[in-house]
């Protein structure tokens, strides 16, 4: 036993447990990817049926998703891209190619996303043809962490449907109450554009509803003041022109 | 040497991890306000503590003692990873909730205090056993403190309603408290007490003692 402490077999111990443990980590790492990719899937699916307002407890996600339509969009025409598989197609991977994404200067940058992809999934909800919401997604940097959510606009593409995050890293409790149902629950009703500028913004404090206005004002998040920040920048951004903008002007005349 | 029954039952109420030592704390705060996801965390930790108590008591006669506590977390973190990656592909949702603390089992102080105590010097079966045995022995204290916290603090049991509530149209009104942390600290306080009222050999001595009050006699 003595000889357990020999820098020999110390070097021979450590080794052979580091291998035998990283193969057992990797191999269940990759034996149950497919499965982990899958709940991701199904569960952004489920985001954005939230988001719209039209998850139904206790119905497979992917039944209730066939009934959206996803696209991809060219953000700076603002034009459905043909010739594209949106299932294939990640944003954030396209974000970082530096063929496929914009650079923004600091003054464009408002929600700080750095890169910006040129296209951008979106999801259409129709009712018989007509089209009746949109779930967009955004995404943001708040206080620690980049904010991944989804909006879903009503058909007049103004007045918000729903709202929801599916990831981020705020803090627990103050930033990280931005998935507080309450909270959430504000958004619906609210304008995003006013004269066709941006003019949602969280203020500090809660909304008085009798002041005019307040259609365009959500409640800040008492003690987030920086996430509440990136969370208005954010819908600035995406709804501005370099975001969603001219898609949504192209998908109201109806050409899109 | 206890048998393997003794050494099953003893953490659970005798020397229970987190009653008479008053390990695992921090993760018994943060994951028992639901039953649910209180049941997959218990599930989570037992199972990490017995195999790696199982796989440390297999190699411990080979670890040089410089390193190892570092072998020791070698092969909890690894296990937890597996346990991690597992709940991610069967129980997306659960994982979520649970999100960093299935990761800080690695930290948990039961798992490392049975590694070093116990699996260091006994045989794998045995510590297999121990670890099982501590597992439930901190898998009570949680799902005590997750029934009075979920049912008092949401009016729910697995998320199932049982006490209807005020804003449902019900009659009861929930206590807040109870879904934040520190309401955790109250029960396993009240818990503690009430195990060691019942087997008062736990209470542990105070570490001094008031002199008796004494006036000072004159001329004796």
């Amino acid at each position: 036993m003595a000889n357990n402490d020999s820098i020999q077999k110390t070097l021979i111990v450590a080794i052979s447990l580091c291998v035998v443990c990283s193969v057992l980590v990797s191999g269940a790492a990759v034996a149950l990817k497919d499965m982990q990719v899958a709940n991701k899937l199904d569960d952004r699916n489920r985001n954005i049926l939230a988001a719209a307002g039209l998850l139904v407890e206790g119905v497979p996600v992917s039944e209730q998703f066939s009934r959206i339509e996803t696209r991809l969009v060219d953000l700076d025409t603002g034009e459905f891209v043909e010739g594209m598989d949106p299932q294939s197609f990640d944003q954030r991977k396209s974000a970082k190619n530096p063929a496929t994404s914009l650079v923004l200067s600091a003054e464009e940058d408002v929600a700080k996303v750095r890169r910006r992809s040129n296209y951008a999934l979106v999801y259409l909800v129709r009712d018989e043809g007509e089209l009746e919401k949109v779930v967009l997604p955004l995404h943001g940097y708040g206080l620690w962490s980049t904010m991944y959510g989804f909006v879903a606009l009503q058909s007049d593409l103004n007045t918000v449907a729903g709202l929801g995050f599916y990831e981020h890293g705020e803090t627990p409790g103050l930033g990280g109450e931005i998935d507080n149902p309450r909270w959430k629950a504000s958004w619906p009703g609210k304008k995003i554009y006013q004269d066709q500028t941006v003019a949602l913004e969280l203020i500090k404090g809660s909304v008085d509803k009798t002041r005019a206005g307040s259609e365009y004002q959500i409640d800040g998040l008492a003690g987030a003041t920086l996430t509440s920040r990136g969370v208005t920048n954010m819908v600035h951004f995406w709804m501005g022109q370099q975001g969603f903008g001219p898609f949504l002007e192209k998908l109201k005349a109806g050409d899109a | 040497m206890a048998t393997l029954k003794d050494t099953l039952t003893t953490p659970i109420f005798k020397e229970n991890p987190i009653a008479l030592q008053i390990l695992g704390i921090c993760s018994a705060l943060a994951v028992t306000s639901s039953m649910q996801v209180t049941v997959v965390m218990c599930i989570a930790l037992t199972l990490v503590t017995a195999f790696s108590g199982f796989f440390i008591s297999t190699v411990r006669n080979h670890v040089p003692n410089s390193i190892r506590i570092i072998v020791q977390m070698i092969i909890i973190a690894s296990l937890v990873i597996v346990v991690d990656q597992v709940l991610k592909a069967v129980a997306y949702g659960i994982s979520k909730q649970l999100s960093v603390f299935v990761g800080l089992i690695i930290t948990n102080c039961i798992v490392m205090g049975r590694a070093e105590a116990y699996a260091m010097k006994n045989p794998p079966l045995p510590s297999f056993i121990d670890g099982i045995g501590n597992g439930l022995g901190y898998s009570v204290v949680l799902l005590l403190v997750a029934f009075v916290r979920e049912l008092f603090g949401a009016g729910k049991l697995f998320g199932i309603e049982i006490l209807p509530l005020v804003t449902d149209g019900g009659w009861y009104n929930p206590n807040g408290l109870l879904l934040l942390p520190p309401s955790a600290f109250f029960l396993i306080g009240l818990f503690i007490w009430a195990l060691r009222s019942w087997k008062p050999a736990q209470v542990e001595e105070p570490d001094f003692r008031l002199a008796k009050h004494t006036v000072a006699k004159e001329g004796v």
